[in-house]
């Protein structure tokens, strides 16, 4: 019996490869999805609390997020699904000099690359977020373009969507090898049996070392952990992302937002990074992350957490994704060390892989492609990463 | 005082304290009594609609009355709470809640503080009647132990039990009432210097770092135990059916609590599904509060419960209605009404057979399914642990009580502590004690040519013996089994003490004594209702074993002994031939019948029924998501936010899975829901000012 054959096999529903499958669907490629899990997402897409910027501070994220904005911003008219986007913003808040001029530093960077984005005053960031402690405040910076939908929802959604486009799934069923015939990879082997593909993307997240092994890559993706959580809904009062990027003992950074439920939804980033897959919740969290945010925002104390949890960021040297054909195995595409912004990245991602595997890249593909690409020196360090 | 406190009760002492604490719902004025729940105060009010569902603007009202849910939502002083947890403060504005709470602007941050970590030898998760025995045994043997409970008061559901216990007066104080129980089980923790109670301490999140997160009177603390107990018992099982989210359908320990814990009076006229212990103890415990039970109905052909619990409650007057079950409750803001069905053997509905009842109240008692969250979380955490009472297998209490010691010793005996291995007979005993009711049998035993005897009416093996150790003349013998089997009065002799007549849980023994008079004898007749309703020189109507009228009989005598402990006996005088059969005396008239409602189709919940009651998700869109291929619950969260709610998706999990059997989806192709923390939600302020006392 001949086995199953495939333009493209994605390993991995996550917040890369189901929006991926979508796009290359979409483009008339046969694909199909492999899953260990029994729904897409299951990996760290869940874990993410939600967030959508373009405002980074190197061209290749900005123009791959651009192109994610756009998609979830037009996403419910496209397909009639709602993400619960919504665009509220983003505000890096300075509460202190180092932050202050860090945020102006990047700012003329991130206009030159014609971001909406721009300084406002400490009365301003006191409208965006009703009730934020004065005390110190200086101002901040506000990107109106930005926004968060719903990483749960956005998964089932692109799966759907991909269904819908001629994607199959196959979920429960662990890719166990891949296929390398002559320096060329052909396929891959999963638990349930064997299949064949142009072309196969590597698109695991926290799992990309493992995976990358079994063509027999050495993958520089390391995870480490974040804590996020969400609240109890509460009526609209804010829209926008806020971070907070002061370090303190045992955290570096923080931020939330509440989400089109009235929910609020937070992450902390741990100071010295947790390495390893770990997703188990620890007692440190919610002792360190309620302090930051209701010296904050003091009137979060009155706000109850319901759920907390704890996702991975598969992280690179240098803080920025690894994407491209992979320079020592052909046929193999590799989306990986997402470094925690697999989500807002993903649709643009997705996007972009499609046009590049039906040879339809553009110029700003192929900027991104270049700067991403995996034999690159990793030397540089993202500023917001 | 409001019409809505209970203000007598045959068992119950009064309250201490009158209501005195002005607030306001919604403008207006009301009063507490000192420490009472918001939602206690309201339904002495006669206030049963808290607010009404964001996303379709049902009504909402108590649910669980546990802290487990958070359909009591109300805004206090501008903050959202759960009504069942918070007392009211004086003067406090309290209002009802439409839509997500608005979060009050604070000027000042609270003052911060450290998260105390606590170690303890051992950690005690409730305070029912397993935590307690299990914290004894852990004190008897030197160990600090730290015991926490969220209630304001030690004993679990045993404060609501008003009525004597089952199982042996050694092992499990059998013959005592719960509420008293569990006053003797604090009263030994209490003797025990390195072991502390405490209470109004709600633990909510067990980590992987092998703490526990305990939330005590605002403050947060982390213990860390060198081994868990877990002794958290049950939550309700729901099931599902139109109009089951109206304000007036509870739980029957919700019920229990509003009725025995905070003496208010939820309704007037109510119907009770499941026929269950719970179920029957909890329709036994309106009548003792006067409250008129129309019915109660059972899906199997006999009830679960005890049968001479289910006897107690017909001779009272309440038709029992097995292989029947609820269609609907009826109502727009509250239950009006509920219409019932039979079912046949396959539990489908057997069309026109629906009958419908004029209630305020319907008391849901389908079951009770192991509060095991932590079990989980801690076993994922590789934390040294045990679990006992309900939180390990739903049982009686006084399985619960003997399970404790045991759980505490194999605990003990894991942390290493010279203990010697649990005896190989109190395994046994917990079997016993956990045994389920055996089949009734109506060989009555024949009477006995006697001036007095008692006649002893239980029809099946249940784990219970009290009758047999108070009689001093040893005349009762438990046939077989010396606690499972059934006692029967063999003589030779009885002093007509009557200590077996109020001693009996199940209130199934009558005394017959025709010393006095041979053709016309004395019979004694055990009564728990209010002694106002049985006054010497009245008639009453007495009933048979299973509530048969036998006609109007007068009281020569109304009898509180003091052994008897609270369990009135009420004398009357019948005939030679009528007396042996007198069981009790009926208190109420059965219900009015209503017109009959609209059926159902094909007996299955409609699809506009709410299955998430959190979130307002229903049955028909969990179907939809199941026929279109969803067969991961997380999968299911992301379309529907099902399990995503304010329980903390304690709810709807098994009334999902409920619904893919239904569409004949195995159970094996069904991924469940992650647990994580938290348990309960919990304020950011909390978090924040740590351990610390407030300013």
């Amino acid at each position: 019996m001949s086995e199953a054959s495939f333009d493209v096999i994605v390993i991995g529903s996550g917040s890369v490869g189901t929006p991926a499958a979508y796009f290359l669907a979409k483009a008339g490629l046969t694909t199909a999805v492999f899953d260990a899990a029994a729904s897409p997402g299951r990996g760290d897409n869940r874990a993410a609390i939600g967030g959508v910027r373009a405002t980074h501070s190197d061209r290749s994220k900005i123009a791959v997020c651009q192109e994610s904005l756009t998609i979830f911003k037009t996403w419910q008219e496209t397909t009639g699904d709602d993400l619960l986007w919504r665009q509220g913003g983003y505000t890096f808040v300075a509460c202190d000099d180092n932050i202050e001029s860090l945020l102006k530093a990047l700012l003329v960077k991130q206009r030159k690359f014609g971001l909406d984005i721009d300084w406002v005053d400490a009365a301003r960031v006191k409208e965006l977020v009703p009730g934020i402690e004065s005390n110190g405040l200086r101002g901040g910076v506000f990107s109106p373009g930005d926004g968060s939908a719903s990483p749960l929802m956005s998964a089932h959604s692109f799966k759907v969507q991909a269904e819908r486009a001629g994607a199959e799934f196959h979920f429960g069923e662990a890719v166990k090898d891949i296929k390398v015939e002559d320096g060329r990879a052909t396929g891959i082997v999963t638990e349930g049996g064997s299949y064949a593909a142009k072309t196969v993307i590597l698109a695991t997240g926290a799992d990309a070392s493992e995976t990358g092994a079994m063509a027999g890559l050495d993958l520089p993706v390391v995870p480490d952990s974040h804590e996020a959580g969400v609240t109890e809904a509460i009526g609209q009062f804010m829209d926008p992302m806020v971070v907070d990027l002061r370090p303190e003992e045992g955290s570096r950074n923080f931020y939330f937002y509440q989400n089109s439920e009235g929910q609020l939804v937070f992450c902390i980033t741990p100071e010295p990074p947790i390495i390893g897959k770990d997703r188990r919740s620890t007692s440190v969290f919610l002792p360190q992350i309620a302090k930051r945010m209701v010296a904050l925002l003091p009137r979060l104390r009155n706000l109850k957490v319901r759920r907390i949890w704890r996702g991975l960021y598969p992280m690179t040297p240098d803080g920025f994704p690894i994407v491209g054909h992979s320079p020592d195995v052909e046929g193999l595409f590799l989306a990986v060390g997402m470094c925690g912004q697999g989500f807002m990245l993903g649709p643009g991602l997705g996007a972009l892989i499609a046009r590049e595997l039906s040879g339809r890249a553009t110029e700003t593909d192929q900027m991104v492609l270049t700067d991403l690409r995996p034999d690159r020196e990793f030397a540089g360090m993202e500023a917001l990463k | 005082m409001s019409e809505h406190r209970l203000n007598q009760h045959p068992i119950l002492p009064p309250p201490e304290d009158a209501p005195s604490i002005p607030f306001y719902f919604d403008g207006a004025r009301h009063l507490a009594r000192p420490g009472e729940m918001i939602s206690t105060a309201l339904f002495a009010a006669g206030i049963h609609v808290f607010g009404h569902h964001p996303r379709d603007g049902a009504p909402l009202g108590i649910f669980c009355a546990n802290g487990q849910c958070a359909q009591c939502t109300v805004v206090a002083n501008g903050v959202a709470v759960k009504s069942c947890m918070v007392p009211v403060e004086e003067n406090m504005v309290v209002t009802s809640c439409d839509r997500a709470p608005a979060l009050p602007v604070v000027e000042e941050r609270p003052e911060f503080g450290e998260t105390v970590t606590e170690t303890v030898d051992v950690l005690v998760i409730g305070a029912g009647p397993a935590g307690l025995s299990a914290a004894i045994e852990f004190g008897k043997l030197g160990m600090k132990v730290l015991v926490v409970d969220d209630k304001d008061r030690p004993g679990g559901k045993l404060v609501l039990q008003t009525h004597k216990f089952f199982g042996s007066i050694e092992d499990t104080k059998a013959g005592t009432r719960g509420i008293d129980i569990a006053v003797e089980l604090a009263a030994e923790v209490a003797a025990f210097e390195n072991i502390e109670l405490r209470l109004l301490s709600t633990v909510v999140g067990v980590f992987s770092d092998g703490k526990v997160g305990v939330v005590t009177g605002g403050h947060y603390f982390l213990v860390e135990p060198k081994g868990l107990l877990v002794a958290t018992g049950a939550r309700e099982k729901q099931i599902p059916f139109p109009g089951h989210t109206l304000p007036g359908v509870y739980g029957a320990g919700a019920f229990q609590t509003l009725l025995n814990r905070d003496l208010v009076t939820p309704c007037r006229r109510l119907f009770v599904l499941g026929g269950g212990n719970v179920g029957l103890i909890a329709a036994y415990h309106a009548l003792q509060a006067d409250l008129s039970v129309v019915g109660l109905a059972e899906a199997m052909p006999q009830v679960g419960g005890y049968q001479v619990h289910s006897d107690k409650i017909k001779r009272l007057g309440v038709p029992v209605y097995t292989s029947h079950t609820v269609l609907a409750a009826h109502g727009e803001e509250h239950v009006e009404g509920v219409t019932i069905a039979r079912v046949n053997e396959k539990f489908e509905v057997v069309p026109g057979t629906e009958r419908s009842f004029e209630v305020d109240t319907l008391l849901v008692a389908v079951g009770l399914s192991a509060l095991d969250d932590f079990i989980h979380q801690a076993r994922e955490f590789g934390m040294t642990m045990e679990a006992a009472g309900d939180a390990a297998e739903i049982a009686e209490a006084s399985a619960a009580t003997f399970g404790g010691r045991i759980g505490a010793l194999r605990l003990a005996r894991k942390l290493g502590i010279d203990v010697p291995e649990v005896p190989r007979e109190w395994e046994e005993k917990l079997e016993v004690l956990k045994a389920r009711p055996g089949a009734p049998v109506t060989d009555m035993a024949k009477l006995p040519d006697l001036g007095v005897y008692p006649v002893i009416r239980c029809t099946q093996e249940i784990p219970c013996n009290p009758c047999a150790t108070v009689c001093k003349k040893h005349s009762i013998e438990m046939r077989g089994d010396p606690i499972l089997g059934r006692p029967a009065f063999l003589g030779p002799e009885c002093t007509g003490c009557t200590k077996c007549v109020t001693i009996c849980p199940g209130l199934a023994i009558t005394m017959v004594d025709g010393r006095k008079d041979p053709d016309f004898p004395i019979v004694s007749v055990p009564f728990e209702q209010s002694g106002a309703h049985v006054e010497e020189g009245t008639m009453v109507l007495a009933t048979g074993q299973e509530g048969e009228v036998l006609g109007n009989f007068e009281v020569v005598g109304v009898k509180n002994r003091k052994f008897a402990d609270r369990t009135l006996l009420v004398q009357l005088r019948a005939p030679k031939g009528m007396a042996p059969l007198i069981a009790g005396i009926r208190m109420q008239d059965p219900g009015e019948m209503m017109v009959p409602v609209a059926l159902l189709e094909d007996g299955r919940v409609p699809d506009d029924t709410i299955i998430c009651r959190c979130e307002h998700v229903t049955a028909g869109e969990i179907r939809k998501s199941i026929r279109s291929g969803t067969r991961d619950i997380n999968e299911m969260k992301a379309e529907l936010r099902v399990c995503m709610g304010a329980c903390c998706g304690k709810n709807c999990p098994e009334h999902i899975s409920r619904l893919f059997g239904e569409l004949g989806v195995e159970a094996g192709e069904v991924t469940g829901q992650t647990i994580r923390p938290l348990f309960v939600e919990v304020p950011f302020g909390v978090f924040a000012q740590g351990s610390k006392e407030k300013k």
